[in-house]
């Protein structure tokens, strides 16, 4: 058939009528053009933003890196910015940091696991209906309040069972942060459980697999590298955790493992030093961002290493 | 009244009485009485919705698992009522293993697979040998004894089936439910499934259900008809495929509906 006919078979089908210009309208092609652009530069405001912390906080830690070594900064042990004889051993506050984040694991990881596993397997359709937001709100609570419930609450109750636990203190800070933490692990923990096919629950129950067993057995190892991805998100955010550290825990640099000591964290030191009246251009100024980038390092380590993993031990369900 | 020509003599491995499931306010069994023969294929059929899956859950208390589901009736294996108060449903599952639609191997390795069910009961010293004579049994050790710790996921759809055949052996079952074990895999590895049900049944009472009439025509030695609920007919699998006493049934394995 030829190019013409085909044509002509084309109009025919068409009933006869000319064929419709299939160009769009120009106006139309404009404004898709415009909302893509609108969208694009919402999106890239928060890259911009990102980038422009880290060129900051690269910038500002180099003044002061010409001052103080980089070798000085990691292994020192002694913190005294804002004193005379300054030092600047970051250690006491990394110490701080995870001493915290050590505690808030330890309390945020059972206990969001155990939540996690009621909730995806024990607990009745619509009671999991209504206490998933309602943990999700917990999420929810300005730190601050956790910080003052620490030290109102937390830090009074503990005193008589820790013999020598000090008004401000780590262990406080910890279990707050823990508390605060855990919807995060329960609620990702959960989405990970529940996206677990329900026929492997089927092929255990069928092999007279018990509740416990199914949730232990079977769908806690399907789910672990969701599981495990809750946990390093948690813990990343307790260290950067900075409210109720600062309110829990006190300001005082201090390379201890006792718990019951006051600590400063690298986010209580930050806060310190900003509503000081620390002079722009100072040495001390510029240490803030030496601990915010140290923070930053730490902090994205783990959430790559958080990606990673869940990327490494994803289970692909045929 | 249903037409019911299998009696197993005393040798019945199941035997349900006036069983009825309800979902809600929808019920799904309306009443069934039949007897599972010792050592037997039965396979139920029917068209989709006539409850031939929701009967074969009730055989192992899978329905239990479908908060909704309330089962009436008695199922008796070796004598005891399956729905008794007293009855554990895992002791149940554990004497009457299933094998499901999509083959459902668990994430980890072969031999973890099959060694799941073993391991919930303890720590048996001879788990190596439970493991090979259960995947032998499920025509699948020769294909895969130089791969056992990879993973399950692995192997193809009709060697994972195989795979959930062999993890529910591994338990020694006595009866071996089967809910349409082939209609997920392609002809060949559907021919060697049914190939490998007709040698379990030296050992096991199975009951398959199915959609495939020329299947349950080749693999049981009974059949039962089941419509929306009911049990139409339940007879030899020849006479219910060449001279079916009820009309409904004949309509049904000649095609002319469902």
């Amino acid at each position: 058939m030829s190019e013409r006919a085909i044509i002509e078979v084309a109009r025919g089908a068409g009933g006869g009528a000319p064929v419709a210009s299939l160009r769009g309208a120009r106006s139309r092609t404009a404004k898709e053009a415009a909302i893509g652009g609108l969208l694009f530069a919402a999106g890239a405001v928060s890259i911009l933003t990102t980038v422009g912390i880290i060129a900051v906080l690269v910038w500002e830690s180099l003044a002061f890196f010409r001052r103080v070594s980089v070798a000085e900064f990691l292994t020192g042990t002694v913190w005294t910015p804002l004193f005379v004889p300054q030092h600047f051993g970051v250690l006491p506050l990394l110490m701080g940091s995870v001493l915290v984040s050590i505690i808030a694991a330890g309390i945020a990881i059972p206990l969001g696991l155990g939540s996690a596993i009621y909730l995806s397997e024990f607990a009745p359709e619509r009671l999991r209906r209504f206490l998933k937001p309602v943990l999700e709100i917990l999420a929810g609570v300005p730190s601050v309040v956790y910080g003052y419930f620490a030290l109102t609450f937390v830090t009074p109750l503990l005193q008589p069972l820790v013999p020598g636990l000090q008004l401000f203190n780590a262990l406080s800070a910890g279990i707050v942060v823990g508390i605060m933490v855990l919807p995060l692990i329960a609620s990702l923990s959960e989405d990970a459980m529940n996206a677990v096919p329900r026929g492997l629950r089927q092929g255990a129950y069928a092999l007279g697999a018990t509740k416990f067993e199914v949730a232990t057995r079977v769908v806690t190892p399907a789910a672990l590298s969701g599981i495990v991805a809750s946990f390093i998100l948690a813990i990343s955010r307790a260290i950067g955790e900075t409210m109720a550290v600062v309110l829990a825990a006190g300001m005082t640099p201090n390379l201890t493992l006792d718990v019951r000591e006051s600590i400063q964290t690298l986010t209580a030191y930050i806060v310190q030093v900003s509503l000081g009246d620390t002079p722009f251009g100072s040495i001390e100024y510029q240490s803030i961002f030496a601990v915010g980038l140290l923070l930053f390092a730490v902090t994205l380590g783990m959430n790559v290493f958080g990606r990673w993993f869940l990327k490494r031990y994803r289970e692909e369900y045929a | 009244m249903p037409t019911i020509r299998v009696s197993a003599n005393g040798e019945a491995a199941l035997e349900t009485r006036d069983v009825r499931v309800r979902y809600g306010n929808n019920e799904a069994i309306k009443g069934i009485t039949m007897e599972i023969p010792r050592k037997r294929v039965v396979a139920l059929i029917g068209p989709s919705g006539c409850g031939k899956s929701t009967l074969l859950r009730c055989f192992n208390r899978m329905n239990d698992l479908v908060p909704s589901a309330a089962v009436t009736g008695e199922v008796l294996f070796h004598g005891e009522n399956l729905y008794a108060d007293h009855v554990d449903p895992v002791e149940v599952r554990r004497r009457i293993g299933m094998v499901f639609q999509k083959p459902n191997p668990f994430p980890k390795s072969i031999y973890d697979n099959v060694a799941f069910g073993p391991r919930l009961y303890g720590r048996p010293p001879d788990l190596d040998d439970i493991v090979e004579r259960s995947l032998r049994q499920a025509a699948l050790w020769d294909e895969v004894k130089d791969r056992m710790n990879d993973n399950a996921l692995g192997l193809s759809g009709g060697q994972q089936q195989r795979l959930c055949i062999a993890r529910a052996l591994a338990v020694t079952p006595e009866i071996l439910l089967m809910d349409e074990p082939a209609s997920a895999l392609d002809p060949i590895a559907s021919a060697k499934i049914e190939e490998l049900i007709q040698q379990l049944v030296e050992h096991y009472t199975i009951v398959i259900v199915t959609h495939n009439m020329q299947q349950a025509a080749r693999v049981s030695h009974y059949t039962a008809y089941l419509y929306i609920g009911e049990l139409i007919e339940y007879d030899d699998t020849n006479t219910i495929f060449t001279a079916p006493h009820e009309k409904h049934t004949e309509d049904y394995v000649t095609g002319r509906f469902g």
